[in-house]
Parts: C-alpha cells; structure tokens; sequence
C-alpha cells in the first residue's frame, strides 16, 4: 500500500458531506482541511467550533453523536502554537471525523464541548492539566494527572522531558 | 492528584449528607481509584472520581523514544491487555508508513488480539464475582487466566509485558507446538464458560444484586463517551472491528453480543457472550492460519532475524541503523482506533518526519467509561458502587497512564 499524496484544497473536498455542511452553515469558520491517509481532517475558527459540532451533530445525513477523542498537539515555537483534536464518530454511519482549533499560546481559550457532550469533562480537563488550555464554561476546571500544587504543563514542547531539576 | 485535594469534613451540628471517602486503596476500586461519596445516609447524592494516582506521563516519554522503542511502553498503560496496546499503537505507525502486513502476521495479530481479550475477560470476571461474594469463579477464572498467560510467555518470552507485536508484524514465529497447545485451550475453554455460567448466570443472589442497578440510557452512554460492552449492553451495536476493521477482522465470522437492558447484568452477559465470540474468532484464526512470513519484507524498519545477521552483510548494516537511528516515518497523522477489551483503544500519532513520534495520545477507554459511573450510581446505595465499577471494567493504569 503506497502512500498517496494528501489533499489539502479545500475546493477539492468540498463535495465531502462533512466539508459541505460546514461550509453551508459556518462558510468563514472553515480555515483548511485535509485528507490524508483516508482520514479526513477540518481546521475550524474557535469562535465557531461549538456550533459546528452541533452542526455534525444534529445533520441527519451525518450524525456524528460521539465525541471519541479529544487532545492537543503542541507545536512551539511556532505560532499558533497549539492544535485542539477532537475526533468525533458517528455510532450511525461508524465513521470518523477530525476536527481541529488552532490556538495561540498567549490567548489559549475554547469553548468546553460539554454542554454537547458531557463526556468531554475529563479529557478537556487532561489538556488543561498538561497542554494549559483553558475551557471556557467547563463544570469543573481542575487538574486531573498531576497533584493540584503542580506548576507548569508537562506536556508542552518547553517543559522537559525528565522535569526540572 | 488526590493526595492534595482535602476530604470535605462534616459538620456535626447540621443536618446535612456525609462525604465518605472509597479508595485509593479500597479492593474493589480494581487499582488505584478513589471516590468521593456524597451520602444522604445510605443514598449517594453524588459521586466524585478522583484518578491520577498511577500517572507516570508515558505521552510525553514517548516523544523522547525512537518509534520502535514506544511499543514496550503500550503494555504498560492497560496490563490486561498488552497486546491490544501493541497492536493500536503499530497499525498506527504502518498506517503512517503505508506498510502492509503479510497475511499470516495479521492472523497471528487476531489470534493473539483474541487471547487477550480472553484473559481480560477472565480477570474482570474473577474480580467482578468476587466483589459481588462470588468466591469460587475467581479461582476458575484465574486458572484458565494462567494457561493464557503460559501461552503468552511461550510466544513472547513474558506473561504479561509481551511486546510482541512490532511495527511490521510480529516479532518473532510463535514455537514448535505452540499452535497445538493453543488448539488444545480453545477446545476445552467453551466448558470453561459453561462452568462459570452455572455459578453466576442463574444464581438468585448474583442476579439480585445485578438486575436493574446502575442503569444507563443508550443516549446517555453515547454522550459520556461510553465504548465497548458498557456501550453495547445499552443497546449501541458498535464493534470496531465489524464497523472498521482493521488487521484482517473482516474475513472472520462473529456476531456482536448487545442488549438493550443497560444495567450491570445486562453488561456481565454481554461479556459472557464475547468470551465465546473471542473463542470462535480465535480458532477460525488458527484453522485458517496462512503460511508465509509474518513480518512486512521492509529492511529499513523491521528487524532482520538473527541468522541473517551473521550471514549477510546489509542485514547486520540495517539492524545497526535501526536500532542507533531508528527509521524516519513521513510527516503526517493518524488515530488508530480498535476495539479493546474495555472499549474503543485510540492511538493518535503525529510524525513530523523524524525517528521520534512527535505526539502519542492514547485515548483510553477505562479514561472515558469511567464518567458513567455518575450517571450509574447516583441516587443508588452505596453497596451497588461496587457493582457498578465491576461493570465498567476499568483498568487505572490505561486510565492516568
């Protein structure tokens, strides 16, 4: 199985029923997408993310019920620096979706999905813990790994691998 | 953590419910979990899990490892199911690689993936009577738990930290005779089931205590995150390995076990029922066993075998490669789900077209599954707390990894 190259025009995958969706209803939330690897991915603004799930959700023809996974990807230094992932699946059509929210490091804020899902608790409150992302509206914002007197976010890029010293 | 947040003390001079602490040492937690029970005497008002007693950030140690080097640390999240760890974590990187791996390495895969789940099974059945007062089946449990784990030491040299999986395929041809043995388990373990049906399925004070408690809703499971048998025993016929298969699941016949009753005995059933798919999968995996190499013919990511090494010279060349520099994988990302013993088992992967994966996230089903524990319990006694984490089946160190 050779890798075939990635699509990344959104024109190109625009008769994807998920891209077509939020395309209809978020047009300008819809910075980038992807499909790489059989999988496709969609980069929406933050202000709208809340909206699009629901709009995953409650789209008949794609009915993406289930958050599956929810973590971030820190890419420092570059800017913006992290990368929200939620991947949602759809116990109806068994599929998968990724959607992503990219951040800045000095502004790192999103909507809590848990009003939509409340099952998103516990993972928004893991990347608050390690990433330092902050969910706005969460029930309980606390931190869940490490000890609550822990400084830092151990799994940003600048946080070492063995701690500080 | 735990340890720093304070038990709520009561107040004596008011009428008011009672905080009651479960764990982290409690033996029916399964590890290292503890609750805060809210109670209005025996009533749980409100229940507060608080996990991360066992986290020992294996993402981010992962970040600092060559791609091979990651996979021993896959056992070490859910130690009931090393082997499904494994082979979340290598389907994700062939499938970053686009490698294809040879039929028998993906029957040997399932067949294992299988016995795995058998032992998984076997644990928190053993574990799940116990707490209930079922004394005997944990012995039974546990004795067919250990031919299993030999079966296990003999393919992989280890009983439960197998690492046997590779990144492109297996890492070695299971030996002389192995195959006999496992034909030899498989045959008899149906009679094994029955045994432990006799003692649980009909018995009045186990169903008793199972029957109707820590119900939930289909809707209510699907918004938690819920996966795996706690997910289909509320009536959602998701199986990953039906719905999206992976590693040859779709030339295997089987059935998926749901019921739409979404209480504790509707779960222990379902899981009864999987315990014999498990068995039927594993030993069409074995009749139909093709023959051929079970590692991908990849020089420059797969391990050469021994004798090649001390024969021919590229071979001993790429076996220092690999294991000084490891292999590049091109830059991209994946997330792998399968279908774990627990639930749905994630590997989200990002490469950034080094040696060393730039991010793991392990999406955990034991992580997950554990927020129905709310929906399940409150408003219930104290006593069905027990048999409601039996239900769900979580493991902690998949939980904090």
């Amino acid at each position: 199985m050779a890798l075939e190259p990635a699509i990344t025009d959104v024109e190109q995958l625009k008769d994807r029923p998920e891209v077509a969706a939020l395309l209809a209803n978020h047009g300008t939330a819809v910075s980038a997408a992807k499909f790489d690897r059989n999988e496709l991915t969609i980069w929406v603004d933050r202000i709208a993310l809340r909206q699009a799930c629901q709009t995953l959700k409650s789209d008949p023809k794609l009915q993406y019920n289930a958050l599956a996974d929810l973590t971030c990807v820190d890419f420092y230094p570059r800017e913006p620096r992290f990368e929200v992932v939620y991947q949602l699946f759809s116990t109806v059509t068994k599929k998968y979706l990724r959607l992503k929210v990219r951040l800045s490091g000095d502004d790192a804020n999103i909507d809590s999905l848990t009003p939509i899902w409340p099952g998103a608790n516990f993972f928004e409150r893991e990347v608050f813990d390690l990433f330092g992302v902050r969910f706005d509206e969460h029930p309980n914002l606390t931190r869940i790994m490490m000890p609550n007197d822990w400084e830092g976010h151990p799994l940003r890029k600048d946080y070492p691998v063995e701690g500080y010293r | 953590m735990a340890h720093m947040t304070p038990t709520p003390v009561l107040d004596p001079s008011q009428d008011q419910t009672m905080v009651l602490n479960m764990g982290p040492q409690h033996p029916s937690t399964h590890g290292v979990l503890r609750l805060l029970l809210e109670v209005d005497g025996e009533t749980i008002v409100r229940i507060m899990p608080d996990i991360g007693y066992l986290h020992t950030g294996i993402e981010k140690t992962c970040e600092a490892k060559f791609y091979q080097q990651v996979v021993p640390m896959t056992d070490r999240i859910d130690y009931l199911c090393p082997m499904t760890n494994n082979l979340a974590y290598c389907l994700a990187v062939e499938k970053l690689l686009g490698m294809e791996i040879p039929p028998r390495g993906q029957w040997l895969r399932v067949l294992l993936n299988e016995l795995t789940r058998i032992n998984s099974h076997l644990v928190w059945l053993g574990t799940h009577a116990m707490d209930i007062g079922a004394m005997t089946v944990f012995l039974y449990c546990f004795r067919e738990r250990e031919d299993v784990l030999r079966l296990f030491e003999a393919v992989a040299g280890q009983r439960m930290m197998t690492s046997y999986f590779r990144i492109g395929g297996v890492s070695m041809e299971p030996p002389l005779g192995w195959f006999d043995r496992v034909k030899n388990f498989l045959t008899r373990f149906p009679g094994n089931i029955d045994e432990y049906e006799n003692l649980l399925t009909n018995n009045p004070i186990f169903v008793n205590r199972l029957k109707d408690v820590a119900y939930i809703s289909a809707e209510d499971a699907i918004g938690l995150c819920a996966t795996g048998p706690t997910l289909r025993a509320s009536g959602v016929d998701v199986d990953l390995r039906r719905d999206q298969p992976y590693t040859g699941y779709e030339n295997f016949k089987f059935n998926v076990p749901t019921s739409t009753k979404g209480d504790v005995y509707a779960r222990y059933m379902v899981r009864v029922a999987e315990l014999r798919e498990s068995q039927k999968i594993a030993m069409q995996a074995l009749e139909g066993m093709p023959e051929g190499p079970s590692k991908a013919d990849a020089p420059k990511v797969v391990l050469p075998d021994r004798e090649k090494m001390k024969t021919q010279m590229e071979a001993l060349i790429y076996h220092f490669k690999i294991v000084t520099e490891g292999f590049v994988v091109p830059e991209g990302e994946v997330y792998m789900p399968i279908e774990s013993p627990r639930g749905e088992m994630g590997y989200y992967v990002v490469s950034d077209g080094t040696a060393k994966p730039y991010r793991v996230h392990m999406r955990s089903p034991s992580f997950a599954n554990l927020q129905t524990l709310r929906k399940m319990c409150e408003g219930r006694l104290i006593a069905d707390v027990v048999a409601a984490i039996g239900s769900i089946d979580i493991v902690l160190g998949d939980c904090d990894r």
